[in-house]
């Protein structure tokens, strides 16, 4: 059972308080989009043995969204962000490379990338 | 050394005439909060705490979140006053006084019968008067504060629906003789 | 034969008896017994059946890891079986039987199944149950069930409390032996919030009983001691008879606290802390292991440890001769003890060619006869173990000399208690030296932060002899405290490192079974798993068979897999698989420890929901008036919604029908409140809504309604239901009553994680009000009484709101119908809810007003045609399936599911959509979900083409009526198609129109 510290509220709690929501830094593709692209969007996820960047809600109790930086194999969490950047702040890759020497983002969740694929 | 399954004692009521306003602003807004703790002459309460003065009370739900306890008859004209000062500003303030109940947990055991259902450290050094968290009850959602010390006071709100089930859990949690005794010791 | 002697017993008080009874005859030991040593000290060595060939079995063990003693206890309701009688305290009256046996535990039929035990080697289940097929079933299983199966549940609920606690400490110290109280001491004194937890009804573990001493006292002294100054650190918990039973990630632990003596006054049993720690102290001590030998299982034969420790702790004679058995030298220091009790040890037979040190000198001194490099061959006896065939331990198996006794002592070293170590993950290194798995300190389980956040301290450590513990648990206390990065405490203490004195040892012989080379007549009657009666045999047959990795021949041969999971069985089974497959015993490794480390009850994982608090019901402001007036409840979302109300002594369906019939004829009402109402405010609440809806939101007017769909990105329909627009920046959203919170989330979701720019606050209003529908022709008739508003066509038409007083209330009145009647929605303050229900009633009463319940709010929507999420939709649905294309904006460039219904597949020709169903015989009602079948074959099989998603006796119109969703369906009206019917004959129905009643919709006009 994962302990989680919301970033917004400061809370520290267990995994029951909060609620999943999946990859994050996901790029909505909308009307117009090719098939490629919205399947992209819609469908695919790196589900990566290791580092991987993922949505949470604090739903039972402040309410909010936030992303978290976590390996999923050690389960060891690198930090916690809010959910309204479209990809992960460099202090959070700072600390993950200071765990993980070598470790480079996945082309996706880099700061400069953008997402290829609209139609 | 005492009995481990045993000791304290917890007392509770259903409070009624409590009225609450639920309001939504940047915190951070000088004029936006000040919107709301002048017209309600409270305190805006840090993260995770909440503010008292005289009958009134000012939680901090969330960022952008305050929950202001008030009585119930003064609910019209604080929502007047908040949103005249408010102003066209992005901000808003509801009338959530039928929404939630509202309990009162009393006495030595009232801290440990919250934490057989809230997965929240209540140690007295973790969650002191003042204090106010948002969290679960088992099954369903709800916040607390400790209001008073001596003897240990909380308030405890949750779904106005859910009202009879929080009875029910409050009757079980806090029956006769069933507290782990852990802090009281401390 | 056992018995208590008169001396000895440091765990009872013979000042206080306690009667009980074992199968009904009365017994009686003293308080500070467990059920064992009582039973022992009346002689009563049989304990139980085995599970497979119920072979008579007694206790081997006297803690946790028992796998033979397992009891039943307490009668009735409240009864608790497969209850070790070995960590089972005993009390007064406590009513105690054994089980898996019929007729009784001295004469068992079962035990037939032990002649047959040739025929029952590993995986003999798999092989021969196999053929003829309908055997399985009517012979085979029938047979195995009636077998199968440990121990008895209770019959009635249980008449006991359970309940959780959350806590969070620092550390977590799991055990209270002599390791565990130097740990607690050291990060005590460090001012760490400390919780220290032992699973048995004592402090000090077993030190005191193998003669340890600790700063020059002796070991039980100095553990008193050590508690009475944890006692009084204010920043220390103590709990006896809580078992740290599991650990999970990031520290979370589950302990286990029983309730020492009956549950009395509080009612409680037991209570399951949910533990955060930040580091948790694994002083879990150490198991011994026993030595497989033929018969090894016959009562009387015990770990030599137990045999200790049922001697000092609770002053019982397990034998009055007793043979021991060992591998090593600790085994040495039960010889001693029976000799020094003035009990006989006839021989000790020890595996090693050469013995010697101080324990062994001690045991010469004393005068015990060591016959070294010999075994037992043979146990001998049937219910009671009556001597032992020995030979050579290195030989054939040939016995060379028989020995009377009554008890054997198996000393075949220690495993250290990995468990908590395991569970999260930490990994084990293979100790050559001393032959065990110990916890490798460089691959613990990692926290949040990625430190190690389990410590094993101790025994549990591989740290078999006393002085290492000590040292070892007092720098796991300290490493803990440090671990936690930041001074826990402005004046911390120094806690000195206790220094601990025992006989040195000597080295084990790595030697599982004896003879170490073991003939197959032999293996067939060595157990390993005593629970589960595996024998060395079935090891050697997996092995034979291919099972190569452990994990296959666990399951294959059952090995490890009972209620004790192999606590005692596990590394002697390891080693002769590693031997038959000519491998080390790490290559082969272990198993997997999985929590919990011994079984938790049912009552205590549920802790309080139980009864009333299984399930949070959410009950409407009106709820109290439903239940008096005859509500049959249904369950909507969480909560309860009136199905229907009933008269005296009308039927369900009876009640649904009227209640439609009110409706459609005068007047019916319905508490609404469980609709979800969210309030959506702020400059761009209308452009958020616009990305929502699939229809256009923006453009209402204020005072207005629209009915809008939303719908996922995949473009499927999640939920429907009214928005009206309050003021220029402010709508109200009415969802489902399941999709109140879904889309308050939904909505939150989208704001916070992608259009942050918007500027909308959302509030969840759905228990502000109380709502209340008014449906019928005489709807607006009993409005107007009420007083207050004006409520005619022209100062509220159809789909507008307007907000006032009505009859002394105030209150916001929505025109909006869901039957199709004239109706009118009433939102009151949720408190003044009852008071408008009855306001409305009474004045209803002279039009002939009736509530009415949701059953009758399905039937009178489906005769219109309107869609029910949940029943037209179940997340393969788009708008266009359903006809809804009109509430589907062309115009707007975005909305969430815009791009979704794009997709090829969602625009195929030949999806689903709805249609209406009719019966050819009005009478008949299509069973919910019947499928339209097509290309019917002779053999019965068909395709299907569709489905029936609603299905109602309509009696507005006197007929049956169902909605589908078909292949093609709009394009077929007028077809007649054959719906299922179960087992019975394809039911014909006439494809048509999905609105069955006033298709032009005039009624809602009034």
């Amino acid at each position: 059972m994962l302990l989680l510290t919301c970033p917004h509220c400061g809370v520290s709690a267990e995994e029951t308080e909060f609620h999943p929501g999946g990859e994050a830094h996901l790029k909505r593709f909308g009307p117009g989009a090719s098939d490629d692209a919205f399947a992209g969007y819609m469908f695919e996820r790196a589900n990566p043995r290791g580092v991987h960047f993922e949505r949470w809600r604090h739903v039972f109790g402040c309410g909010k969204w936030f992303h978290l930086a976590r390996c999923t194999a050690s389960l060891e969490v690198f930090g916690a962000y809010p959910a309204d950047v479209t990809a992960p702040p460099e202090e959070i890759l700072a600390k993950i490379r200071a765990r993980r020497p070598g470790w480079e983002p996945a082309p996706a969740a880099k700061p400069a990338a953008k997402p290829e694929g609209d139609a | 050394m005492a009995d481990q399954m045993t000791g304290g004692a917890m007392r509770w009521a259903r409070v009624a005439g409590r009225g609450m306003i639920g309001l939504r602003l940047d915190l951070g807004d000088a004029a936006l909060a000040g919107a709301v703790t002048g017209a309600a002459g409270v305190p805006l309460p840090a993260p995770r705490r909440i503010e008292t003065a005289g009958a009134r009370r000012l939680a901090w739900m969330s960022p952008d979140e305050l929950l202001l306890f008030l009585p119930a008859e003064e609910v019209p004209a604080m929502l007047e006053a908040i949103r005249a000062g408010f102003g066209d500003g992005f901000a808003m303030a509801v009338d959530l006084s039928e929404a939630r109940a509202l309990f009162r947990l009393e006495g030595p055991g009232a801290r440990e019968a919250l934490a057989k259902a809230a997965p929240v450290d209540l140690h007295p050094d973790a969650f002191g008067p003042g204090d106010f968290r948002r969290t679960r009850l088992g099954q369903v959602a709800a916040a607390f504060a400790q209001v008073g010390e001596a003897p240990e006071t909380f308030e405890l709100v949750c779904f106005r629906s859910l009202a009879e089930h929080m009875a029910t859990w409050l009757d079980t949690a806090g029956a006769p003789g069933a507290f782990p005794g852990v802090f009281a010791r401390a | 034969m056992a018995r208590r002697l008169p001396d000895r017993g440091r765990l009872i008080d013979r000042a206080r008896p306690a009667p009980f009874r074992w199968n009904g005859r009365a017994l009686s030991g003293f308080e500070g017994d467990t059920l064992a040593s009582a039973l022992l000290a009346n002689g009563e060595v049989l304990m139980g059946r085995s599970f497979k060939y119920h072979r008579p079995r007694g206790a081997v063990a006297s803690g946790a890891e028992e796998p033979n003693a397992l009891a039943a206890i307490g009668a009735g309701a409240g009864a608790v079986p497969n209850t070790r009688a070995t960590t089972q305290p005993l009390r007064t009256g406590l009513e105690a039987a054994s089980q898996n046996h019929w007729p009784s535990l001295e004469m068992d039929v079962g035990e037939l199944n032990a002649f047959a035990a040739p025929l029952f080697p590993a995986g003999f289940y798999y092989k021969t149950f196999i053929h003829p097929r309908q055997a399985w079933k009517h012979l085979f299983e029938p047979v195995i069930r009636n077998a199968a199966g440990l121990g008895r549940a209770p019959d009635g609920p249980d008449p006991d409390r359970y309940e959780y606690f959350y806590a969070t400490y620092d550390v977590l110290v799991a055990g209270g032996g002599t390791s565990g109280l130097a740990a607690a001491l050291a990060a005590g004194a460090a001012g760490a919030r400390v919780l220290v937890v032992e699973q048995s009804g004592w402090w000090g573990g077993r030190a005191a009983t193998d003669g340890v001493t600790i700063d020059g006292r002796p070991a039980a002294d100095w553990a008193a001691d050590a508690v009475a100054r944890l006692s009084d650190m204010p920043n220390v918990t103590l709990r006896l008879n809580a078992q740290a039973a599991g650990v999970y990630d990031h520290g979370y632990a589950l302990v286990a606290e029983q309730a020492p003596r009956p549950a009395g006054a509080s009612g409680l049993r037991e209570r399951l802390w949910r533990v955060r720690a930040r580091r948790i102290v694994a002083a879990t001590g150490a198991i011994e292991r026993p030595l497989a030998f033929a018969g090894n299982d016959r009562p009387g034969v015990m770990l030599a440890s137990a045999v200790r420790d049922y001697l000092d702790l609770w002053g019982v004679a397990c034998g009055e001769r007793t043979v021991l058995a060992a591998n090593n030298d600790d085994g040495y220091r039960t010889a001693l003890a029976l000799n020094a009790a003035g009990l006989e040890v006839p021989a000790i037979l020890d595996a090693r060619d050469a013995p010697a040190g101080p324990l062994v000198e001690a045991a010469r001194a004393a005068g015990i006869l060591i016959r070294s490099g010999m075994g037992v061959m043979r146990a001998l006896g049937r219910k009671q173990v009556s001597g032992v065939e020995i030979g050579r331990i290195d030989g054939s198996g040939r016995a060379e000399d028989r020995i009377a006794c009554d008890c054997v002592a198996m000393a075949g070293g220690w495993s250290p208690v990995v468990h908590l170590w395991s569970h999260c993950g930490g990994k084990l290194l293979w100790d050559d030296g001393e032959a065990l798995f110990r916890p490798d300190p460089d691959r613990p389980p990692l926290s949040h932060d990625g430190a190690g956040f389990v410590i094993a301290a101790g025994t549990a450590a591989g740290r078999l002899q006393a002085p290492t513990a000590m040292a070892d648990a007092h720098a796991a206390g300290l490493r803990a405290v440090e671990g936690l990065g930041e001074p826990v405490s402005p004046s911390p203490i120094p806690a000195a490192s206790p220094v601990a004195d025992a006989e040195a040892e000597g080295d084990l012989r790595p030697v599982w079974t004896s003879p170490a080379r073991m003939p197959p007549k032999l293996a067939s009657k060595a157990f390993l798993d005593f629970q589960n009666d595996v024998k060395v045999a079935d090891v050697q047959l997996a092995a034979r068979e291919g099972y190569e990795s452990v994990e296959h021949a666990k399951r294959y041969t059952t090995l490890g897999m009972a209620t004790d999971q192999g606590k005692t069985s596990n590394i002697a089974g390891l080693a002769i698989l590693a031997e038959a497959r000519g491998a080390a015993i790490p290559e082969v490794g272990t198993t997997t420890f999985r929590p919990p480390y011994t079984p938790l009850t049912l009552g205590a994982l549920a802790g309080e929901a139980r009864g009333p608090l299984f399930k949070p019901v959410r009950k409407t402001p009106m709820d109290a008036w439903h239940d008096r007036h005859g509500a049959h409840w249904e369950p909507v979302a969480d909560w309860r919604r009136p199905y229907a109300f009933l008269r005296d002594g009308e039927r369900v369906k009876d009640a649904v029908t009227r209640e439609i019939v009110t409706v459609r004829e005068r007047v019916g009402m319905m508490d609404a409140s469980t609709l979800g109402k969210l309030l959506v405010k702020g400059p761009d609440a209308g452009r958020f809504l616009d990305l929502l809806y699939t229809n256009m939101m923006s453009s209402l007017k204020p005072g207005k309604c629209r009915y809008g769909l939303m719908c996922t990105e995949q473009g499927f329909l999640f939920d429907d239901g009214v928005a009206a627009r309050l003021s220029e920046d402010a709508f109200l959203v009415h969802t489902t009553t399941g999709g109140a919170d879904r889309v308050h989330a939904w909505m939150e979701e989208w704001l916070q994680t992608e259009w942050w720019d918007l500027k909308v606050h959302v509030a969840n209003l759905t228990e502000q009000y109380a709502q209340i529908a008014v449906a019928g022709p005489k709807a607006r008739a009993v409005l107007e009484k009420l007083g207050g508003m004006a409520l005619d066509g022209a100062a509220l038409p159809f789909l507008g709101w307007a907000e006032g007083e009505l009859a002394g209330i105030p209150a916001r009145v929505y025109r909006i119908s869901f039957s199709g009647e004239l109706s009118f929605e009433l939102a009151v303050p949720a408190g003044r809810g009852q008071e408008m229900w009855d306001k409305v009633a009474e004045a209803g009463a002279e039009f002939g007003i009736a509530p009415y319940g949701t059953e009758a709010m399905h039937v009178l929507r489906a005769e219109k045609g309107f869609i029910m999420i949940g029943d037209e939709t179940d997340g393969t649905v788009t708008p266009l399936d359903l006809g809804l294309g009109w509430a589907v904006s062309k115009k707007k460039t975005d909305f969430i599911g815009k791009r979704g219904m794009e997709r090829s597949d969602l625009v195929r020709p030949d999806r689903l959509r709805l249609v209406g169903l009719e019966t050819e015989d009005p009478a008949e009602v299509i069973p919910d979900g019947a499928h339209a079948l097509e290309d019917l074959r002779e053999d019965g099989r068909a395709r299907t083409a569709g489905h029936v998603t609603s299905t109602y006796w309509s009696p507005t119109l006197g007929r049956s009526i169902a909605m589908a969703l078909l292949e093609r369906g709009p394009e077929r009206i007028g077809e007649v198609v054959r719906m299922s019917n179960g087992a019975d004959a394809p039911i014909p129905a006439k494809i048509v129109s999905p609105v069955f009643f006033d298709p032009d919709g005039e009624r809602q006009n009034g």
